[in-house]
This record gives structure tokens, C-alpha cells and sequence, in this order.
């Protein structure tokens, strides 16, 4: 089979974060603030991300505000030509700070949303103030004139906010909102009883998205994430797998997804050791899924295998237990059933026993 | 649809990128890339923000010796669905 060179580059530059939300996709076991890559390191893998063909960059976390370099990272980004995105919450971002990005070329901002409201965004996000400091640095954003990227995500707790992050997203001048359901992964994982979508929720946020596409048509352009748990089909996960994109985390190491070290079998380089280049054409973990011969039934013979691969590996891992497995997702999957079963019944959890995610550990810290 | 009064323009964080690695021109946008063939590339080269559809598809039709109507028709479906997507403002 032949490999196409990827597009797409999400540098996690720190697992610190002010906030700590309950479905962070950040692994559970975080990347040590000593272990972080320095300007150099990263500034390297920007230009060799740009000679293997990567044309977007992503630069998220954690916050990635939270690297004191983060400008410096920024300038490095376009010097290597990359396209470059800050996904952030805002926390860690002064005027001043956002002026000197913009001149140091930023060129998209996707800002988080973890509920319209103080009382629900600083609830989710375990950080009081953080909605009201939000929205000064939303103003700001406009004030410069950065293009704007709302990022909602949605759960059981925040999913009838949905109609006001919508107008939100207009009143800010966005040009497009994520509306992303809660994936399943990391933290989310331990969250499922507190935040897993009702069937109705689900359905009713279909509903919604559609009729605002047609509302906001040249306005506002939706791209949704629905609730996996309660559709019939799995998503095509990163593009499918070693296709499209490249995870770098805070220690260099490189994940063909931001899950994909939950699969206990699977070794990853790092771009201390190896260049990016051969990571990504050589390295075990990107071969070990791509294209469709490791599939097994019911995804070999089935029509879809190119159009969404199989569905996702982690949460083939998380739920079946074999990262080769079909997407339990998937209606073909003999998961399925149980699947929609479990998601009932985390659906009618507690909403208050949800776990934050913890904070990275620093250099020498005692064992626990 | 956009009318030859119209001006075009490439909004911030929208840009032409020549893709050394593909050998292909593309449209860099927040979150996504459109691969541009050469007609597409064409048109969207002549935007500067202060000249209008009607101006940019005359200066094509002279320079590729093409009816300036066939070029609008062509063209206007790419800047129509580019808008769409809010990777084009018109200014009218
Ligand atoms: S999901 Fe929340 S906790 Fe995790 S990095 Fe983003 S803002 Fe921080
Ligand atoms: S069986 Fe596999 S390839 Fe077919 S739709 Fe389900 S997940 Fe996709």
C-alpha cells in the first residue's frame, strides 16, 4: 500500500492546564513538565513536519499558553510555512500576549467552550473565573481580528446549552463552531455515568445542527461531532488511522492518535531519537493500522472498510478489549447491542460524581 | 450567487500556499485545505481585495483568450461555494 504524507500535525506542546475537564483527552498518565520538549526541539519538528508534507498545525495541550515560549513556537511554526492554529480555553492569554501571536503570524484561534454560562463552564472546567476571563479574551480575539473557531463540547450536563453556543458563536464574530459530543477516551472514559448523552439529548442535537445549518448557511459553519455511542455507524477516526494525521506529545513521542497509548501492544518513537519522516512511513505504531489488511470480519468484507476504517481503535481497546475489533459502535459489531445498553445506563448516572483530571507531575516528585 | 460588481475578497487566515511536497497550489483555511486545480488557482490569484468579479474574469478572458461569460459562469461557482464554507467575503 502506498502512504500518503499526512496533512495534519497536533503538537500537544504541554499537558499543563489551569483547567480540568472531566473528558480531557490528554492521557491519564500525564507527560512530566521536565520531560516537555524545548523551543529548539519543537521548532525542529515544525520544519521537518513541513518537509514531510504537513500543511497544518495544530498547537494544543493541555494550554498551550501555558509554555512560556508559546510566541516563539508560533514564529518557528510559519518560518517552517506551516498553516497554524492555537486550540486553547483562553486561561493564560493577556492582550499583550495575543498582539504579540498576531504579529508573530498565528494565523486561526479555536477557543473552547465548556458551557454558556459561569455557572456551568467553571463547574465543567474546575476553574472559577475561567468563563468570565473567557469572554475578555474572546473580545480581544475580535478586537484583533484573528479568524475564530468556537470549540463546544457537549455532554449530558451542557447539551440544552446548545442553541446559545450557537448564537454565542455568531455574537463573536466566528466564522465556525465545533459542536463536538464527548468522545470516549482518557479522562471521558471515568466520566461516562456523568456524561453520557440521553438517546432523546442525542437525537434533539441532530435536530438542532441541521436546522442551524440551513438558519446560518454563509454565517456560521457547523462542523458536528455526534454522539458515537448512540449512532449506528463509527466515525472515521483521525481520517483513518497513518492516513492523515500525526499526534506530537509534550515528550516527543508520536501517536497516530491522541488515544493511541491506550493500546498497551503498540511502541512509539520519539522525535528525539528518529526523524519525523521515518516515524511516520517506518514506525510501528503508524503501520500497525493502516490501510485494511489487519482488519478481521465483520470490516474485511464489509463495503464501508474504506469509507471509515474500521471506526476507531481505541475504542475498539476501551470497550472490546482488542484494538483490531470493529468499532463496538458499529451496528455490524456483535458489541453493538451491549453498547447501546451500557450507554442506557450510564445515561441515568449521577451528574455529580465526575472526576477532574489531575494536574501533570513535576521533575522529582516522590513516587506516590 | 456573485455578480460582476461584486468584489471578492480573501478573508485573514485564508491564503494561497504552493505545496512543494503534492507539487500543487492549494487554499489554506482555518481547520482545512482545498486542493485547487489551475483554473481555480487562476481566479483566486487575481483577488486583491479591491477589484471586482467582473474586472479579474475580463483580465482572465484576455490572458487564457477565453469568452468572459464562459470564465464567470466557471468561476463563479468556486467563489459561491468557497463563501459558503466563509473561506470568501464579497464586498458589494
Ligand atoms: S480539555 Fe480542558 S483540561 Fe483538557 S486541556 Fe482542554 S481545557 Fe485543559
Ligand atoms: S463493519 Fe467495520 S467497516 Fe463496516 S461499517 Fe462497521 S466498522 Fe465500518
Amino acid at each position: 500500500m502506498s502512504v500518503r504524507p499526512p496533512i495534519a500535525m497536533l503538537a500537544e506542546l504541554t499537558h499543563r492546564c489551569p483547567l480540568s475537564c472531566p473528558y480531557c483527552s490528554n492521557p491519564l498518565e500525564l507527560a512530566r513538565i521536565d520531560a516537555e520538549l524545548d523551543t529548539d526541539t519543537w521548532s525542529r519538528v515544525f520544519r521537518e513536519a513541513a518537509e514531510l508534507g504537513v500543511l497544518q498545525l495544530h498547537l494544543s495541550g493541555g494550554e498551550p499558553a501555558s509554555r512560556r515560549d508559546l510566541t516563539e513556537l508560533v514564529r518557528a511554526a510559519r518560518e517552517a510555512g506551516l498553516y497554524t492554529n492555537l486550540i486553547t480555553s483562553g486561561i493564560g492569554l493577556t492582550e499583550r500576549r495575543l498582539r504579540e501571536l498576531d504579529e508573530a503570524g498565528l494565523d486561526h484561534i479555536q477557543l473552547s467552550l465548556q458551557g454558556t454560562d459561569a455557572a456551568m463552564a467553571d463547574r465543567i472546567g474546575g476553574y472559577k473565573g475561567g468563563y468570565d476571563r473567557k469572554m475578555q479574551v474572546a473580545g480581544w480575539i475580535g478586537e484583533i481580528g484573528f479568524p475564530l473557531t468556537l470549540n463546544a463540547v457537549l455532554h449530558r450536563q451542557n447539551l440544552h446549552q446548545l442553541p446559545r453556543a450557537l448564537e454565542m458563536a455568531v455574537e463573536m464574530g466566528a466564522r465556525r463552531i465545533e459542536v463536538a459530543t464527548v468522545q470516549f477516551h482518557g479522562w471521558a472514559l471515568m466520566n461516562r455515568d456523568a456524561l453520557m448523552p440521553t438517546r432523546e439529548q442525542a437525537r434533539e442535537a441532530d435536530r438542532i445542527v441541521t436546522e442551524a445549518r440551513q438558519g446560518l448557511k454563509g454565517t456560521l459553519v457547523i462542523d458536528y461531532v455526534p454522539a458515537d455511542y448512540h449512532s449506528d455507524y463509527p466515525k472515521r477516526c483521525m481520517g483513518g488511522w497513518g492516513t492523515t494525521g500525526l499526534n506530537v506529545a509534550p515528550d516527543g513521542l508520536v501517536l497516530p492518535c491522541h488515544a493511541a497509548q491506550t493500546i498497551p501492544h503498540l511502541t512509539f518513537d520519539n522525535v528525539r531519537d528518529r526523524p519525523l519522516a521515518e516515524i511516520w512511513y517506518e514506525g510501528a505504531a503508524f503501520n500497525a493500522y493502516r490501510g485494511t489488511e489487519w482488519m478481521a470480519e465483520p470490516c474485511r468484507s464489509c463495503e464501508r472498510k474504506l469509507k471509515d476504517f474500521g471506526g476507531c481503535r481505541c475504542q475498539a481497546m476501551a470497550v472490546v478489549g482488542d484494538a483490531a475489533a470493529t468499532d463496538p459502535v458499529c451496528v455490524k459489531s456483535p458489541h453493538h447491542g451491549a453498547l447501546q445498553v451500557q450507554a442506557e445506563a450510564f445515561a441515568k448516572g449521577s451528574e455529580d460524581a465526575l472526576t477532574w483530571r489531575a494536574a501533570p507531575k513535576r521533575a522529582a516528585e516522590p513516587a506516590e | 450567487m456573485i455578480g460582476p460588481d461584486d468584489i471578492p475578497v480573501l478573508p485573514r487566515g485564508v491564503r494561497i500556499h504552493w505545496d512543494k511536497v503534492r507539487a500543487t497550489w492549494v487554499l489554506l483555511a482555518p481547520e482545512r485545505t482545498v486542493t485547487l486545480d489551475a483554473a481555480a488557482h487562476a481566479v483566486l490569484s487575481e483577488i486583491d481585495g479591491a477589484r471586482s468579479f467582473g474586472a479579474i474574469t475580463e483580465a482572465l478572458a484576455e490572458r487564457y483568450d477565453a469568452p468572459a461569460a464562459q470564465i464567470a459562469a466557471d468561476s463563479a461557482g468556486l467563489l459561491g461555494a468557497l463563501r459558503d464554507r466563509r473561506f470568501l467575503e464579497v464586498v458589494s
